[in-house]
């Protein structure tokens, strides 16, 4: 029996068996979409210092030295000190470590938990995708900083748990967009050809199904990153997030950058602009893709 | 147009049933005796007599299911009961916090309308240009920069120029004053933090204005209305701009969780004494009840003004309405 083969998204099932066809997607990509070339360029440094930051990072980025607190950028510290004499720029690389383990966690549970959820909804719709959608619809009633707030009230602190603050309101966005293309995809008819041939609810929706949101499921998990990081650094920032001693982007601007904003502004300026263009990595990729993967944003 | 208002407002119910069960049961969630934790905060053991008796103060003796109607008729007559950590009602700590953080809110939405529209219709215009490119830079920093860094940033600005040009640092006071007692000294609590929320606020709300420009300027009537000979001013406005402002409407509605979100930690930089400030600290110090009322609250809000957009939206929208 002739499997019928999914009509969508080439590109990235050649990426994942890396064929030449893959290798020149990538040149393809690269070539057409400089500013998302910068933002891939930009998250890749950050992921090299988050995976490398034993190595990169010159000093512990929790041991203090009270001789050379709230120290300016210098050779000895190249992005200064803070109040505590910890450097900067060790701290910085550190915390692109908990950015991106919280970021990535978020983004593949939610994002998974969201296709697996989405994909069902559409393609069992009937009592059960009313009940998926309803419990979504609920979901999404909360803004993500306060569900996440909530759960910390409940929870506590700490990186799990806000891992698991964060990657809960993910879910049903994620599951929201994956059953709109999804919904689409189930009355294609090689889904009826697949259910004509006899091939089981799981083989449908993995082989015919998946892939075929793989792209728009895709951007968003990118954008699921950046969104992540950016809500660990809130919480940090607000002291329920990422607690002391470990290095956090956002725990770094809590206490010592508004204290020391005047005297001391490094303090304050370097874990932002870590953040910051972390994010906008994210986002700049997460538009480059998303104008390569859909056709009708092409030309836009 | 009727049918269509009904079951967008029915739909409300069962999301604010499903979001109060969600909320009760998450706070019930709480490890440990929630009493015993209020009793025990000094990190002494309680008296189980206070304990039982606490019980009895909050409804904990009763069934799960009595509890939660309880909870919830609670809130349908704004009865929140009373701040563990205040002992003051919770409808008296919001109502005195509300003012400011309402203030700051509607001035972030102007700045962002302010910002987005007119940048995003440029941008659209002249696409591929410098402008667009800038604009386009501009709109995804804004995304990705933290509005509590923003914050810091303007603070340390302020600080700067303030030592630059009057010889001393000026800090924005923190004591709210209303608008009509002392316009100067509200606006100066309140235009930074709505400076702040408001640039990220615009900078989604950008990107889609000049998205939606671009699809409406490809379309027929946009060359058939450039054919009959009209200016391109009366184009753009009556016929472009106008269709392409529905989505963005939508978009402001939807975007008011980062409104909220943005208040929250912005707050927190200004040391404003808000509604956002107030849940922080309700969950620093573990004030459920305090915690569960503003959880709820933002979430009635939310869905209201949801509601309203989709409201208007099937007004602006004849599609929708008799779709």
């Amino acid at each position: 029996m002739v499997d019928v083969a999914p009509s969508f998204a080439p590109e990235i099932l050649d990426e994942a068996v890396g064929t030449p066809r893959a290798r020149s997607s990538v040149l393809d990509f690269l070539r057409r979409q400089p500013l998302g070339t910068v933002g891939l360029v930009l998250v890749l440094v950050m992921a090299v210092a988050g995976l490398g930051a034993d190595w990169i990072a010159p000093y512990s980025p929790t041991s203090n030295d009270f001789a050379a607190m709230t120290e300016p950028p210098s050779w000895a510290h190249i992005m200064g000190t803070d109040q505590f004499g910890r450097d900067l720029f060790s701290r910085i690389v550190y915390g692109a470590r908990t950015a991106f383990i919280v970021g990535f966690c978020c983004a593949m549970v939610g994002g998974f938990a969201g296709l697996v959820l989405g994909v069902a909804s559409a393609y069992f719709g009937g009592r059960l995708g009313l009940l998926l959608e309803r419990i979504n619809d609920v979901i999404m009633a909360f803004p993500l900083i306060i569900l996440a707030l909530a759960v910390i009230a409940v929870f506590g602190g700490g990186v799990f748990n806000v891992i698991l603050a964060i990657t809960i309101p993910l879910i049903p966005r994620c599951a929201r967009v994956v059953r709109s293309s999804a919904l689409a995809i189930r009355e294609v008819p090689y889904i009826d050809a697949a259910r004509a041939c006899g091939f089981g609810h799981t083989r449908i929706i993995l082989r015919h199904m998946v892939p075929n949101v793989l792209a728009p499921f895709l951007i968003m998990l990118t954008a699921f990153v950046g969104q992540a990081i950016l809500a660990e650094a809130s919480l940090s920032y607000l002291g329920l997030g990422v607690q002391e001693p470990i290095a956090a982007w956002g725990l770094m601007l809590q206490g010592g950058a508004e204290e020391y904003a005047s005297t001391a502004p490094w303090i304050a300026i370097f874990p932002g602009v870590a953040i910051a263009l972390t994010v906008f990595g994210f986002s700049l990729f997460g538009d480059a893709l998303r104008d390569a993967l859909d056709p009708k944003l092409r030309e836009r | 147009m009727y049918r269509y208002i009904t079951n967008r407002v029915l739909l409300v119910i069962p999301t604010l049933i499903g979001a109060a069960v969600l909320v009760f049961l998450l706070m019930r969630l709480i490890p440990g005796d929630i009493c015993a934790i209020r009793l025990g905060s000094g990190g002494s053991m309680a008296d189980p007599r206070a304990i039982a008796r606490c019980h009895v103060e909050l409804g904990l003796d009763r069934s799960i299911f009595l509890q939660f109607l309880d909870f919830a008729w609670g809130f349908v007559r704004l009865d929140f009961g009373t701040s563990m950590w205040s002992g003051k009602p919770v409808a008296e700590e919001i109502a005195a916090r509300l003012p400011i953080s309402l203030e700051i809110a509607t001035m972030a939405t102007v700045v962002a309308i302010l910002i987005a529209i007119p940048l995003g219709t440029i941008s659209a215009l002249k696409q591929n240009s410098w402008i667009d490119h800038v604009v386009r830079v501009a709109a995804i920093a804004g995304i990705a920069t933290p509005s509590f860094w923003l914050g810091i940033l303007s603070i340390l600005a302020v600080l700067e120029f303030s030592h630059l040009l009057f010889g001393a640092p000026w800090m924005p006071p923190i004591d709210y004053v209303p608008f009509w007692q002392d316009p100067l000294h509200n606006l100066s609590i309140a235009f930074l933090p709505a400076l702040t929320v408001g640039y990220r606020y615009a900078a989604v709300s950008m990107r889609m204005t000049r998205s939606a420009m671009l699809e409406v300027l490809r379309e027929d009537y946009i060359r058939t209305a450039r054919a009959k000979g009209l200016i391109e001013k009366i184009v753009i406005n009556r016929h472009a701009l106008k269709n392409a402002l529905l989505p963005v409407v939508t978009l402001i509605g939807i975007e008011f969780a980062f409104l909220i979100s943005g208040l929250v930690v912005t707050e927190q930089v200004f040391n404003i004494n808000g509604v956002g400030r107030l849940f922080v600290l309700a969950v620093q110090n573990q004030d459920y009840t305090l915690t569960q009322a503003l959880v709820m609250l933002t979430v009635v809000t939310f869905v209201f003004v949801n509601l309203a957009v989709d409201l208007l939206y099937g007004w602006l929208d004849p599609r929708i309405r008799f779709g």
